[in-house]
């Protein structure tokens, strides 16, 4: 399923190219609006050429819409696409900025790189400007880093934010997105009427250009409607893979590979304990966290955000509720995460049996131990013990993280 | 005579240059652009990154003291590591060859500057560079520019691109009043 890594895929020369080739797409694309040339953007402000807003729109609907008809297709894979993380108040005042930029300098910065390369002198002075400011930038963000860092929300879309399902909200940004588009058209030609350069055959042209477009994008936002967005549970009945994981083994890390990875400076570890709140007052492993059953499409998101580096092991008494909630978390291949193999059962076995007496013949996935008092995870076998050598890992493995911090302009 | 003509009459010209595509039918070929950059690679565009990673490996060459030495830079291009060696540069370089390929094709290449009628050019590019030190300042606190951030952000719906692009709207309108003399 896509989307794919062609770096990793055709090797750095062969992927680097892929990145090229889109590259020129873009900058071809930004090349025949016009974005080359200063008053073609700064018209927009001054209610004079609205292509900035026209084409800009236009292809946020068109790129929005074949996403999310393709991720509720299942083709590709939402939670392994890059999503700009929200840092709400320098994101504005970023935006400020760089409204600034345009008005004053005539340009942003993919445009003025489109302008530079069609040859305006102009161009290539506003994009000698982009790096000297990106240079400033980097010399005295130290002093106002927390500014810089502040009102992180994550990877939060319109969807969470709203609380409506994110079909619903792509067609209310497809029906506003095409009223503002309609507005923004007739504001362009009341301009061209004042200046009388609108021709009444170049009139008609853009209006059927834009029903047409208002009709297709119409339809795809009824298809998206309709078709809806996967769900958990249907990433993992086309997850062939993780199937296959599982079924061979591989999903279930024995407590000495998870003792070790919770020691490992290149492992960023997170336990995650899906029983009763009465078994894990009893007894947990050490800053593992507890989460509902019900929680996990939850936890799963935020784990969106976690460094790279992360290793997700999730565990139950035995493992029956843990494979269901692991289920959930490798669904669409963006989290890296294990069950603890034989769950904390297993585990009390393995490092603290001299403590409790055994249960036999408990039912499936419930404690097999007598606890006699509600310690947590102030029990010596709670704390993995730190082994003395580092074996190579046979069932964990590091995962590439999916572009969600450092994408697009990082 | 609008602005725009009477810059254009500068360029020297071999054929006649080819009028601009529809705006409409741009941002459709943007949108599929935008959408398989995605598709097929996960990421978005960009441009602003690039040129600041370009900026940093001219800035190592010239003074690799500083930059070994600014943390904020040091990310990228400190020590050891290639300040060019990204998706994000490759995908400038592409911005640039195709800008240029587009304009040569439909024959609208040419030496000239793009400038208000009541600024001189020395003041034009004097205002352009400033104009881009704002941006390229907005770009890095913002994380992204109006592709990186905006386009990538509004089609993924998140909620920091929207606000940055109402934010970015709002800024071009707030000052454009204030300015009007550099562009008509």
């Amino acid at each position: 399923m896509a989307p794919f890594d062609p770096v990793a895929l055709l090797g750095k020369p062969m992927g680097y190219a892929v990145f090229i080739l889109f590259g020129m797409a873009f900058g071809a694309s930004l090349e025949i609006a016009g974005f080359g040339v200063a008053h073609k953007l700064v018209g927009q402000f001054y209610f004079k050429d609205q292509t900035v807003f026209k084409t800009m729109f236009t292809s946020v609907l068109v790129a929005m819409a074949l996403l999310f008809l393709t991720i509720g297709l299942g083709w590709l894979d939402y939670d392994r696409i890059f999503v700009p993380p929200t840092y709400l108040w320098p994101g504005i005042l970023g935006g400020l900025l760089l409204g600034f930029g345009i008005i004053i300098g005539g340009y942003c910065p993919g445009t003025s790189m489109v302008s530079s390369s069609s040859g305006h002198l102009d161009g290539i002075f506003f994009v000698a400007g982009v790096m000297a400011g990106g240079l400033l930038f980097g010399s005295v963000v130290d002093s106002f880093w927390d500014f810089y860092n502040s009102s992180f929300m994550g990877r939060f879309t319109l969807p969470d934010w709203l609380g409506l399902p994110t079909e619903v909200i792509i067609a209310i940004v497809i029906v506003v997105g095409l009223l503002l588009v309609w507005g923004s058209d007739l504001i362009e030609k009341a301009w061209k009427r004042r200046e009388g350069i609108l021709t009444e055959e170049e009139s008609k042209k853009d209006t059927r250009i834009l029903t047409t477009i208002t009709v297709a994008l119409l339809v795809m936002a009824g298809a998206i409607l309709v078709i809806g967005q996967p769900t958990l549970a249907d990433a993992w009945n086309r997850n062939a893979e993780k199937q296959a994981m599982l079924a061979e083994g591989r999903a279930f890390a024995p407590p000495h590979e998870v003792s070790q990875a919770y020691y490992d400076p290149l492992i960023n570890i997170v336990l995650l304990d899906v029983r009763s709140e009465r078994d894990y007052n009893l007894y947990h492993l050490e800053n593992a966290r507890r989460v509902d059953p019900n929680d996990i499409p939850q936890v799963a998101k935020e784990l969106l955000d976690a460094p790279e580096g992360t290793v997700v092991i999730v565990m139950s008494n035995d493992e029956t509720s843990a494979v269901e909630a692991w289920k959930q978390l490798v669904a669409k291949n963006s989290i890296n995460a294990y069950v603890l193999k034989g769950g904390v059962n297993n585990w009390i076995a393995e490092y603290g049996n001299e403590q409790f007496q055994q249960i036999v013949n408990h039912p499936d996935d419930a404690l097999g131990w007598v606890i006699p008092t509600a310690l947590g995870d102030r029990w010596t076998s709670a704390i993995p013990p730190q082994p003395h050598e580092n074996e190579p890992y046979e069932i964990i493995k590091l995962q590439k993280k999916a572009p969600t911090g450092a994408g697009g302009c990082g | 005579m609008t602005a725009v003509s009477s810059t254009e009459t500068k360029i020297k010209k071999k054929r006649a240059p080819k009028p601009f595509t529809n705006s409409l039918i741009a941002g459709v070929i943007l949108g599929i652009v935008l959408f398989a950059v995605y598709f097929f690679t996960g990421d978005g565009l960009g441009a602003s990154g690039g040129a600041n990673r370009i900026a940093i490996w001219l800035a190592k060459i010239i003074a690799p003291g500083w930059v070994n030495s600014t943390p904020y830079l040091i990310k990228y291009g400190g020590g050891a590591k290639k300040p060019l060696d990204s998706f994000i540069v490759m995908l400038d370089i592409g911005v640039l060859l195709g800008g240029f390929l587009s304009a040569w094709f439909f024959g609208r290449f040419g030496k000239t500057t793009i400038k208000g009628p009541h600024i001189t050019f020395s003041a034009r590019w004097i205002i352009a560079f400033f104009g881009g030190t704002l941006a390229g300042f907005g770009a890095r606190m913002a994380r992204g520019c109006t592709s990186g951030q905006g386009l990538n952000g509004a089609a993924t719906l998140s909620v920091g691109s929207w606000a940055f692009l109402l934010a970015f709207f709002a800024g071009g309108y707030i000052l454009a009043y204030f300015v009007r003399r550099l562009w008509f």
